[in-house]
């Protein structure tokens, strides 16, 4: 057992507990995207940045991907981490304005502005669907492909995968491409007072046959209406 | 056929954990890129998942999923090469070529890429072909490089020509050295056989100058004649495995010393000639090597 300190208060884990969980147990609340009970941890969307240490040796760390330490000093929302989450929210935003999950994110924290080019895109890269896939269907159908800018989620070769079985699993866990905002105006959609919780494709006829990352895609459909 | 071939690959490299990228690039090396069915293959035999095999072969640049020109053209655009006139060259290139880097010639002669730097800065702009360094290479010098790739070791003086390197071969029955400093060919000890000549043994002499193809022998041998080759020490004939890569005759077998093995055609005017290499990094190019 690993006692250590989570914004002043004692807590006794287990060993290989995250600091994410350490201050789930605690009550502390921290924001998370890419993580997901039951999936391994990825660290990729860095909105569970905690600071850890004393100052100035402060840093900031991923607390889902981070395991605690005996001793560590965490603090879960100090004016380092609000702005670093607030920065990680508006970033996301800026990839992603559509998404509803995004979205409520960013009311939920404050974030009222948007600094960057929108850019549309239908995925942030978090993961989650690709270890969806592998980790709980077993069925490694979807993966990273390229790197850098060039980075993209799919098949291999985009074809329709053999080993898929249409569970649907990825369209359930992504945050990007299922709770869409049918705002009119993009541009102006992060008003945080939506309340359109219903996927927007659900109500399509065609959506039994739908599929992410296989014909026709969902968030396509979407982006065609 | 392709996925016998990477089952052997796959296996040499079982005990260790994590050979995926070593698998890939010997698969790679073996085909000239990375073929869907190659992938698969490797997937299948690793007993990894598709996707997972695709992942890493997409996101190394060593790595490339189409194929690949006869040369690989590769023109250098860091800032050093930048500032003395890369973006001429790399202009100069693609006119002549008519392709975009990263793209390969329709009659799959040239790759052409741009990297970012090839290390040697003072000497730029680089352009390398075939993993050679062309330096301070200017607009002018465009057409020769790309001819001189063309041309390969054809119609050049071999001795004179730097690509061309001596080797120096023994017999794989007996293990004696097969070079003759007595009878030079290109300046280097010839290599010396022997062959069936009018009912008799007559001898052959060959260049040891990797890329020369000039021969001396007793009589004429008749072109598209099959000539067995025989060691002059043991007269055992060198039985190659496989057949020649171009012409589909047999093959003539010998061993380079401390490096491989070296299998020739042995149909008179076939160029065809394999070269299978021990230690690839200590060489310095690929380890199968075929070549008209």
């Amino acid at each position: 057992m690993i006692t250590l300190k989570i914004n002043g208060l004692n807590v006794t884990v287990e060993e290989g507990t995250t600091v994410l969980e350490a201050a789930k147990f605690l009550g502390f609340p921290i924001p998370t995207l890419c993580h997901m009970e039951g999936l391994s941890p990825y660290g990729a969307c860095r909105l569970c940045v905690v600071e850890i240490g004393e100052s100035p040796k402060s840093r900031l760390v991923s607390s889902c991907t981070y395991p605690a330490e005996a001793g560590l000093i965490v603090r879960t929302s100090s004016a380092r981490v609000v702005k670093a989450r607030k920065m990680v929210i508006e970033l996301l935003l800026g990839t992603c304005p559509q998404s509803k999950v995004i979205q409520d994110l960013a009311s939920e924290h404050g974030v009222r502005q948007q600094r960057f080019r929108q850019e549309h895109e239908d995925c942030i890269l978090c993961g989650l669907c690709v270890r969806m896939c592998s980790e709980q269907m077993m069925a490694h159908a979807i993966g990273f492909r390229g790197r850098g800018e060039h980075r993209s989620l799919g098949t291999p070769f985009d074809v329709k995968s053999e080993v898929c079985r249409l569970c649907g699993g990825c369209i359930y866990v992504c945050p990007a491409c299922q709770l869409r905002c049918t705002y009119n105006q993009p541009e102006k959609a992060i008003c945080g007072g939506c309340g359109n919780l219903e996927p927007p494709c659900v109500e399509k006829p065609q959506f039994d046959d739908m599929m992410c990352y296989m014909t026709p895609c969902v968030a396509c459909e979407i982006k065609k209406d | 056929m392709i996925a016998e071939e990477v089952s052997r690959v796959v296996e040499k490299h079982a005990d260790r954990r994590g050979a995926l990228i070593s698998v890939l690039e010997e698969v790679q090396q073996k085909y000239g890129y990375l073929s869907p069915e190659a992938l698969q293959a490797v997937a299948e035999k690793s007993r990894r998942s598709l996707v997972d095999v695709y992942s890493v072969a997409t996101f190394y640049r060593a790595f490339t999923l189409t194929p690949r020109g006869k040369h690989h053209l590769c023109a250098c655009v860091g800032t050093a090469c930048h500032v003395r006139g890369a973006p001429n060259v790399v202009q100069e290139l693609k006119t002549q070529l008519q392709v975009e880097p990263g793209e390969t010639t329709p009659d799959r002669e040239f790759t052409f890429e741009t990297v970012n730097c090839l290390g040697a800065c003072a000497l730029g702009p680089m352009v390398t072909v075939d993993g050679r360094y062309n330096s301070n290479v200017s607009t002018a010098k465009v057409r020769r490089i790309l001819d001189k790739a063309r041309m390969g070791t054809q119609g050049e003086e071999p001795a004179s020509d730097e690509r061309n390197f001596p080797i120096t071969v023994s017999c794989p029955k007996c293990h004696q050295s097969l070079m003759d400093a007595s009878t030079p060919i290109d300046g280097h000890p010839s290599i010396h056989l022997e062959t069936p000549m009018n009912g008799s043994r007559g001898w052959v002499r060959l260049s040891s100058l990797y890329g020369s193809h000039n021969c001396k022998s007793q009589a004429e041998i008749p072109l598209d004649s099959i000539a067995p080759l025989h060691c002059t020490h043991c007269s055992e004939e060198l039985h190659g495995a496989g057949l020649c890569p171009e012409c589909g005759s047999p093959m003539a077998v010998m061993l380079i010393e401390d490096a491989g093995i070296l299998q020739l055609c042995t149909r008179r005017g076939c160029n065809g000639h394999a070269l299978d290499l021990n230690e690839p990094e200590i060489a310095g190019r690929p380890s199968t090597r075929t070549a008209g």
